[in-house]
């Protein structure tokens, strides 16, 4: 221990503290602060670069996930005009059918009122034909046989009364 | 240097000797044990070897 | 792949120039050992070229040899001196002669004795005490020692190469040159050291220091280990100069949470409290003071024990005893340079600790 004390040089010691303290500031300066900088922008550069290949691989994938809706929605939207197409084609026929039935029936009923008063038409006429015949013959009766007054009324009667309207 | 003054020299070379080889030991084990940790081992032995070889050297330069 | 080979290239390269360093040191020494025969043993002379090689000079010296007719001869240049001793005087380290002749400046004489200048008289004479402890007046030296040139180099030469990594990032972003192989332990400080330790919200402003004290430490120790024989670390002066800013750091950065752990442990009672604060705030100086004392006694012990087994070769004189120790030696190298990163690594991971204790904020879970 006291050897060492005497070995003590003050000299340089004193060197060594200006040297030392000068070279760490000069050093910090010159060297140190650039390496250091340059180092860590090198490593941000990568990790901003791996961030950035990170991103783009999620937004492809979000891309690819995009795409595949848009096809699924494309798929869908075709599948339901196909449908509606179906359905109105559907529908057009039903239309179709429920329209001629109804002007089939309804022309069958026109028909059947025709008929009815055609008939009606002709019931009447035939009356009044047959009224005229009746007429007619009872004219003709009356004529040939107005001889016998109470038995030629009583022949009308029995042949109005046989020939009833039906 | 009078005699006692190197057999306490004598002394301080034998315990900071055997402690640092208690250390170097253990952390043998430690590595074989857990040999992806070696290099947080390596460190912490280095660092107490230093601190016991430090306090060895004062000793030594007491005695 | 390739890389790692080259560096392994590098790291062999290295080691055998080390080594080579060490016994070029230890020629040096066999060439002086036959010139003390008869004063002294070669071993009372290895022990003397240790403590020397462990010591600063005043000159810059690679290496020294006898000629025949028995006179120094130095490699090397001289450095300036400058002493503060009524004033400012600077002269060259030269006058002194490697220690031999007194210099003159001023009218004042100095005198080198045991690598330390003392004030003299013209004929230079050093009195002793009864501890031979010089008691002559010692003037406040402020020389550009060897170790004062070195730091100062390492530091010009960190600037250099830090400052030319830096300009390297402003063109691209990628590291290029020496950055390639600087910027893994940049990152290796920032992420491993800095972060776990200090916390994502405070570490950057720690950051210029903890690099700086690692290249630093790491760079003076592994010159220590090169031909060149300069020893900073081993200086208790530089290891104290780093420590204190470490403890500077963390005073004077510290939060109120920190301070209030110290004079005030929440969570034990009162009387534990009051016996606490003062080991607390012993703690706060014997963490700086470990730190100085580990680096400084790691590099030392690491220096005196490769240059005694290299010495060893010389006591042994055999082919078997001396081819053993060389091999020793090699080792040893190898040891020390892992000694010389993991002494940085640790200078480093320890400050970072002390600046992370600093500015922990307060949790409840206590």
């Amino acid at each position: 221990m006291e050897k060492l004390i005497n070995e003590f040089s003050i000299g340089l010691f004193f060197w060594q503290l200006v040297l030392f303290i000068g070279l760490v500031l000069l050093l910090r300066k010159f060297a140190w602060k650039p390496i250091l900088d340059a180092v860590e922008k090198r490593e941000s550069g990568i990790e901003d670069a791996l961030k950035s290949a990170e991103n783009a691989k999620l937004e492809m994938q979000n891309l690819q996930a995009d795409n595949q809706k848009l096809l699924k929605e494309a798929r869908a939207e075709r599948e339901e005009m196909l449908k509606e197409a179906r359905d109105m084609k559907n529908k057009m026929i039903e239309d179709a059918k429920a329209e001629a039935s109804e002007t089939a029936t309804k022309l069958i009923e026109q028909a059947q009122a025709s008929i009815q008063s055609e008939k009606k038409a002709a019931i009447a006429d035939l009356k009044s034909q047959v009224a005229n015949l009746s007429v007619e013959i009872a004219e003709k009766v009356v004529r040939t046989e107005l001889s016998n007054k109470d038995k030629q009324l009583q022949l009308v009667e029995t042949m109005l009364g046989e020939k009833s309207l039906n | 240097m009078t005699g006692l003054n190197f057999v306490g020299a004598g002394l301080i070379v034998i315990g900071a000797g055997l402690g640092i080889g208690r250390i170097g030991g253990q952390a043998m084990d430690a590595i074989a044990r857990q040999p992806e940790a070696s290099g947080k081992i390596q460190t912490a032995m280095l660092i107490a070897a230093a601190l016991i070889e430090g306090i060895g050297f004062a000793a030594l330069f007491a005695a | 792949m390739h890389n790692v080979m080259s560096l392994k290239t590098i790291c062999l390269l290295f080691v055998f120039v080390t080594s080579l360093s060490f016994s070029q040191e230890s020629m040096h020494l066999e060439e002086i050992a036959p010139e003390v025969e008869g004063k002294q043993d070669v071993k009372t002379e290895i022990k003397e070229y240790i403590n020397h090689h462990l010591l600063d000079s005043y000159d810059f010296s690679l290496t020294s040899y006898t000629t025949d007719s028995g006179e120094h001869k130095y490699i090397g240049f001289p450095l300036p001196v400058i002493l503060w001793d009524n004033g400012l005087k600077v002269f060259s380290s030269s006058k002194f002669h490697h220690g031999e002749s007194v210099a003159e400046v001023d009218g004042n004489h100095y005198a080198l004795h045991h690598n330390k200048i003392y004030k003299t008289d013209a004929a230079g004479t050093i009195t002793l005490d009864e501890h031979h402890h010089a008691t002559n007046k010692k003037p406040l030296d402020f020389s550009i020692t060897k170790n004062v040139f070195t730091i100062f180099l390492v530091g010009l030469l960190m600037f250099f190469m830090f400052s030319g990594m830096a300009k390297k990032y402003k063109k691209g972003n990628m590291p290029k040159g020496i950055g390639r192989f600087l910027e893994p332990i940049i990152l290796y400080i920032r992420d491993d050291i800095a972060l776990p330790n200090i916390g994502k919200k405070h570490y950057k402003r720690y950051m210029p220091y903890l690099l700086t004290v690692f290249f630093f430490v790491w760079i003076i120790n592994l010159l220590g280990l090169t031909p060149l024989g300069v020893n900073v670390t081993n200086n208790i002066a530089v290891t104290l100069a780093l420590a204190l800013i470490t403890y500077v750091l963390t005073t004077f950065t510290a939060n109120k949470n920190y301070w209030g752990h110290i004079f005030w442990m929440p969570g034990v009672p009162v009387p534990m409290k009051i016996i606490l604060a003062p080991i607390e705030l012993l703690g706060t100086i014997i963490k700086p003071f470990s730190l100085m004392i580990r680096l400084y006694a790691n590099i030392t012990a690491g220096h005196i024990v490769l240059m005694s087994i290299i010495g060893l070769m010389f006591i042994f004189k055999n082919w078997l005893g001396s081819s053993l120790s060389f091999g020793l030696a090699f080792a040893l190298s190898l040891l020390e340079l892992l000694v010389a990163a993991l002494q940085a690594y640790i200078f480093t991971m320890l400050s970072a600790l002390y600046f992370g204790s600093a500015v922990e904020e307060h949790h409840d879970d206590h």
